[in-house]
């Protein structure tokens, strides 16, 4: 099903796209057990190509977790998680509930340059220009925890951007903005990607998943049930559980059909 | 009873030399305890909190139970290490403030390390995924949660500060309540109670329920002006 992902016309062809270090992003019979539970019951997907890759599916599928096991946060209970040739690749996460630190906005951005080794001023001008990206330029003093529920999403949008990562995980960004703000967020992300950042992008928003995804992943207790390019999965889905989720019914009726 | 609480408040308000210096002395020793406990327990509660090592748990609640030490005992302990005939007997510290200094720390530093502990694994557990997943090493995200819950440590601080001037097993074993010199407000108002000048006695009550509330009122007072700036 992963096997060849062809490329999305809804993005202009970019000859010098840099080869991304993180890709493939192998993800090989992923098991993650919390206590009893299997939350994450033998995941395979392998990410070839550049873009934005969506990982859609319903609540509690094991979206979060996923991304916390590329992240390198959990550690699988059984499989592997292979990202790239195994060199180091920078990578951010942008949580599903925004963690911000007691300290002004532009100092939680800052934070994420901290590991690069950079000179005062450079990080200074990075952090200015990460939250300029997202709005909140003006807003660059302002305690973080002061922030609003969008403004804290996307303050913490910045800071994953900030380092210029080459793998950029997402959960849900847009969650709770505006939709001025979703727009302006989304043109970031694809602005990103465009730059040869290879972005997972976990999203409910299915008309944003069709605007950004190249490829889209779809899981359903713990699995990837069907893995392809954007509008064959979001308009012709295969699997019953895709169809399930992807047509709004809720999934433990689904689940009840499909099994 | 009134009369003792009126010459109370008269030695109060001519601010009796003897009270005064008492005060400062236990306010001396309490402080620079508590200061020694905060540099040592807050950095040992915060690691405590963020690195996972075998024997963690064990570790956890060793502290936590230490909160309870005795005060007498730690002076027992301090008292064996400093006498002439202990290891530590050479440096000449029994029965100064040095001494005195020395067991509050130890009183406090159990103290100070299992409340940060608690206050920073309950951020770490809010903010503990995004600092790992920025790649900051443990130290470092240490520093960063403490900075987070800088204003509940306040409250730390003063639970130690309030333990150290309030106690008197461990200043009066080590301290010796030599006048004029290792004599604190609380074994100063034990003894004069015992002597029978209970006007003294209450006077320096008064003065040490003052200092406890004038030492609590300053914290509160900047932590509620910090927290307006940073919330
Ligand atoms: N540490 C944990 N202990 C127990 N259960 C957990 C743990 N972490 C996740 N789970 C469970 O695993 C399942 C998958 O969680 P996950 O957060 O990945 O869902 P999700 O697909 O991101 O859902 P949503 O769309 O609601 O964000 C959930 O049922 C959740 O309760
Ligand atoms: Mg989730």
């Amino acid at each position: 099903m992963s096997a060849a992902i062809p490329p999305n016309p809804s993005l202009p062809p970019n000859p010098s796209l840099p080869p991304n270090p993180s890709l493939p992003l192998r993800l090989d019979g992923l098991v993650y057990r919390a206590g009893p539970k299997t939350i994450i019951d033998g995941l395979d997907a392998t990410i070839a190509a550049p873009g934005i890759t969506a990982l859609i599916g319903p609540n509690g599928a094991g979206k979060s977790v996923t991304l916390r096991l590329i992240d390198g946060l959990l550690r699988p209970d059984a499989g592997t998680v292979r990202i790239g040739e195994g060199a180091p690749v920078r990578r951010a996460f942008l949580f599903q509930r925004p963690a911000l630190l007691r300290a002004s906005a532009a100092r939680n951005v800052a934070l994420a340059l901290a590991p690069l080794g950079l000179e005062r001023r450079e990080r200074a001008a990075r952090t200015r220009a990460a939250l300029a990206r997202v709005g909140l330029l003006d807003r660059a003093d302002d305690p973080a925890t002061r922030f609003s529920g969008g403004e804290q999403q996307r303050l913490a949008l910045a800071r994953a951007l900030v380092g210029e990562p080459q793998l950029l995980l997402l959960d849900e960004p847009t969650a709770s903005l505006d939709p001025a703000a979703t727009e302006r967020i989304e043109a970031v992300v694809a602005e990103i990607a465009r730059g040869g950042t290879k972005v997972i992008l976990v999203s409910h928003n299915l008309g944003q998943v069709a605007r950004l995804a190249d490829d889209v992943v779809v899981l359903a207790r713990g699995r990837a049930v069907e893995h392809g390019p954007m509008a064959q999965v979001v308009f012709q889905p295969k699997t019953a559980q895709a169809r399930a989720y992807l047509k709004g019914e809720l999934p433990w009726t689904a689940y009840a059909a499909a099994s | 009873m009134v009369e003792t609480l009126a010459e109370s408040v008269a030695r109060l308000a001519s601010l009796d030399r003897e009270v005064v210096a008492i005060a400062w002395l236990s306010l001396r020793v309490s402080l620079t305890a508590v200061l020694v406990g905060a540099l040592a327990g807050i950095p040992l509660g915060a690691l405590v909190a963020v690195v996972r090592f075998p024997g963690r748990q064990a570790l956890v609640g060793l502290l936590n139970a230490s909160m309870g030490l005795p005060p007498v005992i730690v002076g027992l302990v301090i008292y064996l290490l400093l006498s002439r005939s202990g290891p530590l007997g050479p440096l000449g510290l029994l029965f100064t403030p040095a001494a005195m200094v020395a067991a509050q720390s130890v009183l406090v530093t159990p103290l100070i390390a299992a409340l940060t502990r608690q206050i920073v694994a309950d951020a770490e557990a809010h903010l503990g995924d995004q600092l790992r997943s920025l790649r900051l090493p443990p130290w470092r995200r240490a520093g960063l949660l403490v900075f987070d819950v800088r204003f509940s440590l306040v409250t730390a601080i003063l639970a130690a500060f309030g333990r150290a001037i309030s106690e008197i097993g461990a200043v009066l074993v080590v301290g010796g309540n030599i006048d004029g010199f290792t004599r604190t407000m609380t074994t100063a108002i034990s003894l004069e109670t015992q002597k029978g000048d209970l006007a003294l006695a209450l006077a320096l009550g008064l003065v040490l329920i003052g200092l406890v509330l004038l030492v609590n009122a300053a914290a509160t007072i900047l932590r509620a002006y910090a927290v307006r700036a940073y919330g």
